[in-house]
């Protein structure tokens, strides 16, 4: 990889990301026709919805927050006002690993990848002037799922809307957590535990907002491909089904409230198979395996982020050209929602005018392109079937190979699924360290000086919202009833305690009383312990 | 191998749960000849020095992806420094914004490391570093 031959056309081969061998000519004998089906029809492989776009566009939807609630509150205004229909909400390191601001663990690191969302002032501050019953809020929260979610309920209590008219979602996705992110907290049959209280208490409560988002897209973006990310995503979800089975409940009903989240990267081809085949797939197992008959409890569906690792931090308005592509991939695979990354996320939080510019490329393909006027339309393009194919089975070999392990749970606990996901991570590196994965501005088309991290605007966290955000969590501690703090955390003790308990109730009851994340999270680690990471290269 | 007899510690300090980058480089260095202890997640400053001295390691790497690395460089540099391993290296890697390249050297990082340096880059520039 030497700097000397920058405009040597790279390297090219004839295989896919996930080493399928690309046809040179798909033809009409490579697919079986049969197997189309129609869109709004299980199994789903042309999509979810009869009308598909026609009825509804999928929902753009830009993952943002830095600092105090008062800056992400400005910013999501000024996304929605430059044309966002839902919010993604990023929450600092702090908030999404159970501390407070003002945990010594917490140090560096309070607002720098999220806002700072502590306890429920900051989320009443959060969502000022945004009517919660109109606007659906994703949050990107898993360890302390159940907490944001409960001051999320609660904010909208005291806001006066009616919990069953709150959309969103909570991505909630604990098994991923262990393998790829990192934000877990508890052991796992105990984070299993909150997960399934959280979709229970949901389905009941909050019937329109989604408990889940099985999230194999954080998998993908470490470094594993596009059937491994389907397949280790759909094995989790077959394991929350399995848990919320154990606990009773009918997945005719809870199924139709579990959704899904992926990356979406270059290889524009896979990807759009990988949804197909995942919308095809899950229906299946769902039917195979637990009998769901209900149609809308067989429906897949997905939100996604495109970017990621696939940016670039050298070269960076490369990474508009790169969103665009990906994002017409989430438009053909059928996407609900769709976040595109700014040029400049590889490296910095997005500036006003790189989010704009990232919320515009959305735009651009929903009312210039007109690829969302007819539903699944590449579909019955013997390329794409048969790939849709090779996904099927290739993610179903994936997901049988981790159960003759012994599961996804063992596989986590060992630290078998760590070492898998590294070992494909380093794969992924060395392809492109020998030029084998061609990256524009990275390993091809270099500038011959360090040209080529001459980019714009440089963001900037104001530096003074650390010490805003310690006041403002003083002035609660001396401002609300600490009687009643401290009652509401025993409650939730003693209900952590009893594994017949739903501990959502007794969540909700503590936001409202104005307990923090830290204080709620120490409860539960009373009763549940900490995860103890399994080491091993 | 190039990195033979060298003990390096791969540390993940803070709160930033992304791992992938830190076990590559762990297991690049390993394969160059070094022995390589990797700390795991969400450690401290404090932790990762005690470590670096009681593993008695040439030099500690940190992955940060969180946007905190000049505070938890400084606060590393200051333990290691306290704890007399003032000639022990700190190397750092993960989400690091050419503006503050300047800032972190000034700290006394001796080298940067990005997503984008072949790892053969990697290995040549730890072997020079410690030699």
């Amino acid at each position: 990889m030497s700097k000397s031959n920058d405009n040597a056309a790279p390297q090219r081969n004839q295989k896919t990301i996930a080493d399928i061998d690309v046809p040179r000519v798909a033809t009409e004998d490579m697919i079986d026709t049969g197997r189309l089906g129609s869109p709004g029809q299980a199994p789903y492989t042309r999509g979810i919805f009869e009308d598909g776009y026609r009825g509804r566009l999928w929902t753009f939807r830009q993952y943002s927050g830095f600092g105090t609630a008062e800056e992400t509150n400005d910013r999501y205004r000024f996304l929605l006002d430059k044309g966002s229909t839902g919010l993604s909400v990023a929450l600092d390191l702090p908030t999404q690993c159970g501390y407070d601001p003002d945990d010594p663990m917490s140090s560096g690191e309070v607002g720098k990848v999220g806002v700072s969302l502590s306890n429920l002032s900051e989320a009443e501050i959060l969502f000022k002037g945004i009517d919660l019953s109109q606007i659906s809020t994703s949050f990107t929260i898993n360890g302390t799922a159940a907490i944001v979610y409960a001051m999320y309920v609660a904010a909208a209590d005291n806001a006066g809307v009616p919990r069953s008219k709150l959309t969103g979602t909570i991505q909630n996705d604990i098994l991923k957590e262990y393998v790829a992110r990192g934000t877990w907290i508890f052991p796992v049959r105990e984070s299993m535990r909150l997960i399934a209280d959280t979709i229970l208490f949901s389905n009941e409560e909050t019937p329109r907002f989604n408990p889940i988002s099985i999230a194999g897209a954080h998998v993908r973006d470490a470094g594993v491909d596009e059937v491994e990310e389907l397949g280790y995503t759909l094995a989790n979800g077959l394991a929350y089904v399995d848990e919320l089975v154990r606990r009773g409940a009918d997945p005719n009903a809870f199924a139709k409230r579990l959704s899904f989240f992926f990356y979406v990267h270059m290889n524009f081809f896979e990807e759009i198979a990988k949804f197909r085949a995942g919308r095809r797939l899950w229906a299946r197992l769902l039917q195979e395996r637990y009998g769901v008959s209900d149609p809308k409890a067989l429906m897949f569906r997905f939100g996604v982020v495109c970017g990621g690792s696939s940016l670039t931090a050298s070269q960076p308005y490369n990474n508009i050209a790169r969103v665009a592509v990906e994002n017409m991939a989430a438009v053909f695979g059928g996407a609900q929602s769709i976040f595109t990354c700014a040029y400049d996320e590889a490296f910095q939080i997005p500036t006003e005018f790189s989010a704009e510019t990232a919320l515009r490329t959305q735009q651009i393909l929903a009312y210039e392109s007109g690829i969302d006027k007819s539903v699944d339309p590449l579909g019955g393009s013997y390329y794409l079937e048969w790939l849709t194919d090779q996904m099927e089975q290739k993610a179903e070999q994936v997901i049988l190979e981790l159960e003759e392990y012994g599961g996804v749970e063992k596989s986590i606990e060992d630290g078998f699924l760590q070492a898998k996901v590294a070992e494909s991570a380093r794969l992924r590196k060395t392809k492109t360290d020998s030029g084998e994965r061609v990256v524009v501005g990275e390993n091809a088309f270099r500038a011959a000086d360090d040209g080529d991290h001459d980019f714009g605007e440089v963001f900037e966290l104001d530096s003074s919202a650390t010490g805003k955000i310690m006041e403002k969590l003083e002035r609660i501690r001396q401002t609300r009833d600490n009687t009643k703090v401290e009652e509401s955390l025993s409650k939730l003790e003693k209900a952590a305690a009893n594994p017949s308990e739903n501990i959502m109730p007794y969540l909700v009851e503590c936001c409202h009383s104005y307990a923090t994340v830290g204080e709620m999270v120490n409860r539960l680690k009373n009763q549940w312990g900490e995860f103890n990471e399994p080491i091993r290269l | 191998m190039a990195l033979q007899g060298k003990r390096i510690l791969v540390g993940k300090p803070g709160l930033d749960g992304h791992d992938v980058g830190a076990k590559i480089i762990a297991l690049t260095l390993r394969d160059a000849g070094a022995d390589v202890i990797y700390t795991g997640l969400r450690k401290t400053p404090d932790y990762i020095a005690r470590v670096a001295v009681d593993e008695d390691v040439d030099a500690v790497g940190l992955s940060i992806l969180s946007g905190s690395h000049k505070e938890l460089v400084k606060l590393t540099r200051e333990k290691l420094d306290e704890m007399g391993a003032g000639n022990v290296q700190i190397f750092v890697g993960g989400t690091i914004p050419r503006q503050d390249y300047n800032a972190l050297e000034q700290q006394g990082v001796t080298a940067i490391f990005t997503s984008e340096m072949p790892l053969t880059e990697v290995v040549e520039t730890v072997d020079k570093l410690l030699q």
